[in-house]
């Protein structure tokens, strides 16, 4: 196999190449728990070290550079998934690790296959998403001579990478793939690279990679404090208006319930941040869904007025904080969070609890000897919960509210249904007019906002649910028309894999988001937002070969609803939705949180 | 047909029906962003409770910081990288190896408030091939190399100035001399100062490296090693 390509060089000349890997252990055997079999190439070694790691499913595009990887694949019990772009991959493996909770793996050649990643890598470092992507490069004799398809992938993805490998030679190539796979999950998860010269999978080794591990000081002590939990416990016992905050590192430590437990035995409110959706579930008395931009009223008001908050897995990012001076500015912080860097980042943290969310959370149901005193502030989270319910005008006929839509899937299907979404109004109403009650369940873009996420993320949620068994859970991604528009085509993967997902597209000729922010801040100037070139996506879809549908009416909803979750196999549904709708409530960008508009005219 | 949605879309206020409207309040009947009960208390720009009466500004304050990283390719571009992607302001960045093979210092100058010192010192040790990092004690010993170049107009006075400064003529010719001096950053600042009357034609300066005086380890957990052993790894 190694033979049948042209050797730029000998083989001889690649062992003194390996100056940028580390050393490596000496081969274990065979026989080892973790060990992969037997390899004859640096290819082979690739796979046998994801196989021996767990991998269990790839998606990528094949491409000149990266051939030796795919060959090696071929005999593999790695599922590989081929997208239709490059960006498609690694948002179906940012999915897949969010819904799997393992990591996913992505792979693209040299080059435009590499840059092409970049996007979903990026999107993957900004909500912390476990994911390994193994980008071909040139040569390693023509690297930096601008050859062809070459770029310094290492140096283009170094920011948005937990970290980055380039290969340096097939001895080594395996176990440099095998400790990046775990360092993608170690600790803080997050996406890591390796760039794989061609002449390094196609050299020969002999050399087996040894158990994937993760660098030492990579995966910190799961446990706080025990002295700072104590400290943090008086402070929750004589709080007068606690609230949690539950981020989507709960999700990500797989501490669901453990979050509940806590919230439970001490009847503190909880709200989440949009990351942190299905942590704990949004129809519990507790529960005042998630604060932020737009988030519900009552997590908002519930956040500003707090003197004690409970902050679990969270970057508070801005569009959670809002402006920085009017964030829980009565509130003393707790914050559980393994990457002690987020410690006071943003918000400074007068109680920080280092350490795995769901340990941590123990710690503090243990360490808390009575519940802090709050029945009146429950009793005022459930008077601003009354005040300022999620609601929406359902005009008697058209235009149709994507709100409905939205609700009328959450009634039609389970709890365990999982939800995709692109980013802009679409992604709001799905995260607002949907009752998540389970963790991973919710999939979305967040840090990075990326339009175009939920198609893919569709594909790899589906492939998650399907590799774990789990091929009766639904699933449902809502787009909007630009989000759809971006990343349609790998609804011809969903085809051709024959996947059962059902897309929504809340289609309202707009780029929707931002119109409504040129509506509040621009005078009304729709400058590049009018979509009114949309082509017709149930007719789009039936030429891709799936399940085509399109919806004006409210009559019509329900019927549509329930074929397209019925059919077997990808399902469009185009929703023709008000133009003219907006995402409320909102919080002005680095506005106070409190000040939230309820209407468009308090904008 | 998408042109007859849009004009539909205009539906006045007044022609829409509220599910469940015994219930949900119109936004109109709630309390507006300005009518709500609005907390006292603020937070400054880095997150910080402000105490009324003693508000907690941060200046900022020169930092050296001290790295011992794992000398693989592109490290020095992923320090540097991090901290001009988080705007942190660096002043000067020095490198050099160790007494262990594989292992170089990076000494760093920077310029921040104490939140910001504290977290280039947290993103950096989240970097794979960073070993150890911490801020340099204040009494450290810090020592940075110039190299000047000045017009040889008057010879004897830029010998006088250079002995003045501890300096050495490391090459002399009939247009120009060249110094080097060494010293922390206040003496190379004198020293520029007093050679600028003679003409300064080039200057190169390496910024200030830094050790910890006495035993006290320069990184966090540093040991005393040498070629092959270990010094020290997520102590």
């Amino acid at each position: 196999m190694s033979d049948t390509a042209a050797q730029p060089r000998s083989d001889g000349d690649e062992a003194d190449d390996s100056s940028a890997e580390t050393a490596t252990e000496e081969p274990t055997e065979p026989d080892d728990e973790g060990a992969a079999g037997p390899v004859s190439t640096g290819a082979e070694s690739v796979v046998a070290a994801l196989e021996a790691a767990g991998a269990k499913t790839a998606f990528g595009v094949q491409g000149g550079a990266i051939m030796p990887v795919y060959d090696a694949l071929y005999d593999s019990s790695i599922r590989h998934v081929t997208m239709a772009h490059e960006q498609g991959a690694a948002h179906a493996a940012d999915a897949y690790s969010v819904v799997a909770g393992e990591p996913g793996l992505c792979m693209a050649t040299s080059g435009p296959g590499a840059t092409n990643l970049v996007t979903g890598i990026a999107d993957a470092d900004m909500d912390s998403d476990a994911m390994l992507a193994l980008t071909g490069q040139v040569p390693t004799e023509f690297v930096g001579n601008d050859a062809f398809q070459e770029t310094d992938t290492v140096g283009v993805t170094r920011p948005i990478t937990k970290h980055n490998y380039f290969a340096g030679g097939a001895d080594t190539v395996g176990d440099t793939v095998g400790e990046a796979f775990e360092l993608s999950r170690a600790g803080r998860p997050g996406p890591t690279l390796v760039d794989l010269p061609k002449d390094v999978t196609q050299d020969d080794t002999d050399r087996t990679p040894g158990p994937a591990t993760a660098p030492a000081g990579t995966d910190p002590d799961p446990n706080a404090d025990q002295e700072a939990v104590e400290e943090a416990a008086r402070a929750i016992e004589s709080a007068e208006r606690p609230v949690c905050l539950f981020g989507g590192g709960v999700i990500k430590a797989d501490a669901s319930d453990e979050a509940r437990t806590f919230a439970r035995s001490y009847g503190i409110p909880v709200t989440t941040t949009m990351p942190g959706i299905g942590s704990f579930p949004e129809d519990d008395d507790l529960c005042l869904s998630w604060a932020g931009m737009h988030g519900t009223g009552y997590a908002n008001l519930a956040i500003t007025h707090t003197d004690c908050l409970i902050a679990v897995g969270t970057r508070f990012d801005d569009r959670l904080t809002g402006g920085i001076d009017t964030f829980a500015p009565e509130a003393e912080v707790i914050h559980v969070d393994i990457d002690p860097a987020e410690i006071s980042k943003n918000v400074h943290a007068d109680y920080p609890l280092i350490g795995d969310a769901g340990r941590v959370l123990d710690q503090l149901t243990a360490a808390v000897r009575e519940a802090p005193d709050a029945e009146a502030w429950r009793d005022r989270c459930e008077e601003w919960k009354e005040t300022y319910p999620l609601t929406y005008a359902t005009p008697d006929d058209e235009p149709l509210k994507p709100q409905f839509v939205v609700e009328a899937f959450d009634e039609a299907t389970d709890d365990d249904t999982i939800v995709t979404t692109g980013v802009g109004q679409h992604q709001m109403w799905a995260s607002q007019f949907w009752t998540y009650s389970e963790p991973r369940t919710w999939v979305s873009s967040h840090g990075l906002g990326t339009m175009g996420y939920g198609v893919p993320a569709a594909v790899g949620a589906r492939v998650a649910a399907d590799t774990m068994g789990e091929a009766d859970r639904d699933v449902v991604c809502f787009d909007g028309d630009g989000s759809f528009l971006m990343t349609m085509q790998e609804l011809s993967v969903a085809v051709r894999e024959e996947l059962d997902i059902t897309i929504a597209v809340l289609n309202n000729e707009y780029i929707g988001m931002v119109r409504q922010w040129q509506d509040a801040f621009y005078e009304g100037r729709h400058m590049a937002s009018d979509y009114t070139w949309m082509p017709e996506f149930d007719k789009l879809a039936e030429a891709f070969g799936a399940l085509g549908l399109r919806v004006d009416d409210y009559d019509e909803v329900a019927p549509a609803v329930e074929e397209a979750l019925d059919y077997e196999g990808p399902a469009v549904v185009d929703f023709h939705v008000d133009p003219e709708e907006n995402v409320l409530p909102m919080v002005p960008s680095g506005g106070a949180n409190g000040k939230f508009a309820a209407a468009e005219d308090q904008l | 047909m998408s042109g007859d949605a849009s004009d539909d879309a205009a539906v006045a206020d007044g022609s829409r029906t509220t599910p469940d409207a015994d219930s949900r309040p119109l936004p109109d009947e709630q309390p507006g962003p300005d009518d709500r009960d609005h907390p006292e208390g603020r937070r400054n720009l880095e997150g910080i409770r402000i105490d009324p009466v003693v508000e907690a500004e941060h200046e900022s304050r020169r930092a050296v910081i001290s790295a011992l990283v794992e000398d693989e390719p592109g490290v020095l571009a992923r320090v540097s990288g991090l901290v001009s992607r988080r705007q942190f302001n660096i002043e000067s960045l020095t490198v050099g190896p160790t007494t262990v093979d594989g292992h170089s210092r990076i000494t760093m100058v920077v310029e921040e408030t104490d939140p910001g010192i504290d977290q280039i010192e947290k993103q950096m040790a989240k970097l794979k091939p960073v070993i150890s990092v911490g801020e340099v004690a204040g009494d450290a010993v810090t020592s940075e190399l110039v190299l000047l170049k000045v017009e040889a107009d008057d010879p004897a006075a830029v010998h006088a100035v250079s002995e003045m400064y501890d300096g050495r003529t490391v090459d002399a010719g009939p247009e120009t001399i060249t110094v080097e001096l060494t010293g922390d950053k206040a003496s190379i600042d004198n020293a520029i100062g007093a050679f600028d009357r003679f003409g300064i034609v080039e200057i190169a300066r390496t910024g200030p490296t830094a050790l910890a005086r006495g035993d006290t380890p320069t990184a966090p957990g540093e040991k005393p090693g040498t070629a092959g052993e270990p010094t020290t790894h997520d102590d």
